[in-house]
């Protein structure tokens, strides 16, 4: 067992998958030699050689259309792309190719392949650095969309992620990347993909989050607990696409309330999309609105004003308190 | 000032617009009967074509891209491919799968609208890519497959893509053949340059002199030919093809050719086509071509081509028939919908695929 970063963890589920299966590859710019400009892949090119850790020309839809190719014919690349705000380029074909190549072909074609990128703002980076744009990568029919939140779980989903006969988008939480340590075995063992977790048992309110912004939202059950005497149950969605639902919907039916908290913009979200699922099946469960506390329906400001654009633990406690004031 | 690069683009034509053969005719040209398959499949491309365009009039098709004119450039190409190479092609790409023994009745399910055609049956495709319609998509995947040959030493493979000239003007076939370049991949990418992206001339498309030469920034072997000429686009395919297999890149081949069809059937080109300059095309057309010369050579007598002709259409005709009985007969169930999507399908979408069975019972 050792203390890791989640950034640490990212590197030690790559390194455990390069190791056990030869089909496995991990390609983008930057990844050899320099490690990643995060270091993800730190290390990695020097133990398993040029063919096993690619340095690509810079183009992000090359990337994609790549792994396309390299997966069809059975390897099991892991992509990265340096920063989610430029998915763009390589957006054509995730949707069009990534996305419905085992649908399209009934099956012949597979493509057991990873997309990692990082994601969200905090860490005073340059205009679309700080994106979190992961319900347009939600809305694409055939792909799973997984964030992790804290270094076990990176490393657990990670494995899953690799492991998965089909594709996955991973997400990682940037401003997370160097914030905490997990004490985390490198024993193989994989998270199920596909669902929730919960990381804090409750009883007055469900608070549902993701990526970096389980910190805040764990942050604000803490004080919610201390200050107001509010037990809130904290779940971590890790799967943006499928959502576990049936977790979620246990959890409201126990507490009653639902707060969703998603650095994104409010509207087309997913915290909408749980909203949604919320009112269809566990309307009479609820004895309150469901809240949401979300980035606003505006551009991600440039870093001077991010924090001011980003949830908070306050924001967070205040929309919680007035779910409360229904009962 | 003095030059720090310059660059020639070599062109190939064996049989001119007139049916005259070059005196140095590659070696499988010496053949009849390779000249003779290379007529067939020609035939039998325009004999698909012609009853999808029926099939299609009469309600019983969806949209469907006609390959007429351009014949020679995927059979020339496709009749290059071997059994460990591996295909990607674009929705222009009947002839290049028909080479490869994707079955006509495969072609016509996806044009009918249904995603079983896409599950080739015959072993050589099993690892060809599906027709991509996303334009130069398909360039990205066939380099992808290149360099799944190259990192895993699967020396002696080689990947044969197409792409229109329109096509060219996409960023995703520039990054493709420069990834191509710099990592010498085993990757040849005809350019069907039929001179019509939809409506749009292909002078529009680029200032470049030729589409070949756009191999050139990225390093590679470009080439271009006469694309009626099926001679030509074989002989600039093979050794292309046997140039990527032994270790030695990539190559552009710009297929000169010309759209004697509409876009699709869709689409109504006398609304923007000239009729002379049509007219001068079809005097061009590779078929006519390869006919007359095999006439003149001696390598028929009356009536085998009408023969030929009269074969693949009752072999298209017996393909059409397990088409549209499959439409007609063994629908896909609603389930496919959802069946295909994951190996492990997450519990919301099967919900969601029982819910749209007890929609569909009514």
């Amino acid at each position: 067992m050792t203390a890791v970063t989640l950034i640490e963890a990212v590197t030690m589920a790559l390194d455990h998958e390069l190791a056990r299966d030869d089909d496995v590859v991990v390609l983008g710019e930057d990844v050899g030699l320099n490690g990643g400009v995060f270091r993800a892949t730190d290390q990695l090119q020097k133990k398993y050689g040029p063919d096993r850790v690619i340095d690509t020309p810079l183009a992000e839809a090359m990337i994609g259309g790549l792994s396309v190719g390299m997966a069809a014919q059975g390897m099991k690349p892991i992509a990265e792309i340096q920063f989610m705000g430029f998915v763009f380029p390589a957006f054509n074909q995730i949707a069009t190719a990534v996305a419905r190549m085992r649908n399209r072909t009934r099956g012949r074609i597979t493509l057991p392949l990873v997309i990692r990128m990082p994601f969200g703002g905090g860490i005073h980076a340059p205009e679309h650095h700080s994106e979190s744009t992961e319900a347009l990568l939600a809305h694409v029919p055939g792909l799973r969309v997984v964030a992790a939140s804290n270094p076990s779980r990176a490393y657990g989903l990670l494995l899953a992620a690799i492991r998965e006969p089909d594709p996955v988008i991973f997400l990682e939480p940037k401003r997370v990347y160097r914030l905490i340590k997990h004490e985390v075995e490198d024993d193989g063992e994989a998270y199920p993909l596909d669902s929730a977790f919960v990381d804090r048992e409750g009883e007055d309110v469900t608070l549902i989050s993701w990526g970096a912004m389980m910190h805040e939202t764990l942050q604000a059950a803490e004080l919610l607990a201390e200050q107001s005497g509010i037990s809130a149950e904290v779940i971590d969605l890790a799967s943006i696409s499928p959502i576990d639902t049936d977790t979620i919907i246990e959890s409201v039916e126990k507490t009653g309330r639902c707060v969703i908290v998603q650095e994104a913009p409010r509207a087309g979200g997913i915290a909408s999309e749980i909203a949604a699922e919320l009112a269809e099946n566990a309307m009479l469960s609820l004895v309150a609105p469901v809240g949401r506390v979300t980035g606003y329906d505006t551009v991600m400001p440039y870093a001077a004003m991010e924090k001011l654009y980003m949830p908070t633990p306050e924001r967070i406690i205040a929309e919680v308190k007035r779910v409360m004031r229904y009962s | 000032m003095r030059h720090c690069a310059s660059f020639e683009i070599e062109y190939f034509q064996f049989l001119d617009e007139k049916a005259r053969a070059a005196n140095d005719l590659p070696g499988f040209a010496r053949s009849n009967d390779t000249l003779l398959d290379l007529y067939r499949s020609m035939s039998r491309v325009r004999a698909l074509d012609a009853r999808a365009i029926a099939l299609q009039r009469t309600g019983k098709l969806g949209t469907y891209p006609s390959s007429l004119g351009q014949e020679a450039v995927g059979v020339g190409s496709g009749s290059c491919v071997a059994d460990d190479d591996v295909l990607v092609p674009y929705y222009r790409s009947t002839g290049l799968m028909l080479e490869r023994g994707i079955r006509p009745h495969e072609i016509l399910l996806c044009w009918g609208g249904d995603e079983r055609g896409n599950d080739f049956k015959d072993p050589r495709a099993a690892k060809d890519m599906p027709f991509a319609i996303p334009i130069a998509s398909q360039t990205l995947h066939a380099a992808g497959v290149a360099a799944a040959f190259k990192f895993r030493g699967q020396d002696g493979r080689a990947v044969l893509t197409e792409i229109g000239e329109g096509g060219t003007s996409e960023g995703e076939f520039y990054e493709a053949i420069n990834v191509a370049g710099a990592w010498n991949l085993p990757l040849v990418c005809i350019i069907n340059n039929n001179k019509w992206a939809i409506s749009v001339p292909s002078e529009i498309q680029t200032k470049a002199e030729t589409f070949a030469q756009k191999g050139i920034a990225a390093g590679i072997e470009c080439v271009q030919v006469d694309g009626n000429d099926v001679i030509a686009v074989k002989h600039a395919a093979d050794e292309a093809l046997k140039r990527a297999r032994s270790g030695g890149g990539p190559t552009l081949v710009e297929a000169v050719t010309y759209r004697l069809g509409d876009h699709t059937t869709a689409d109504d080109a006398t609304r923007y086509n000239d009729p002379e300059v049509h007219q001068e095309a079809e005097r061009k057309e590779p078929v006519a071509r390869l006919a007359k010369y095999l006439t003149k050579r001696g390598a028929v007598k009356n009536g085998d081509l009408e023969a030929i002709h009269a074969e693949t259409k009752a072999e298209i005709d017996e393909e059409v028939k397990i088409y549209l009985d499959i439409r007609e007969n063994r629908p896909q169930p609603v389930s496919a919908m959802f069946d295909h999507l994951f190996e492990n399908l997450p519990e919301r979408v099967a919900a969601q695929r029982d819910e749209a069975l007890a929609a569909s019972v009514h």
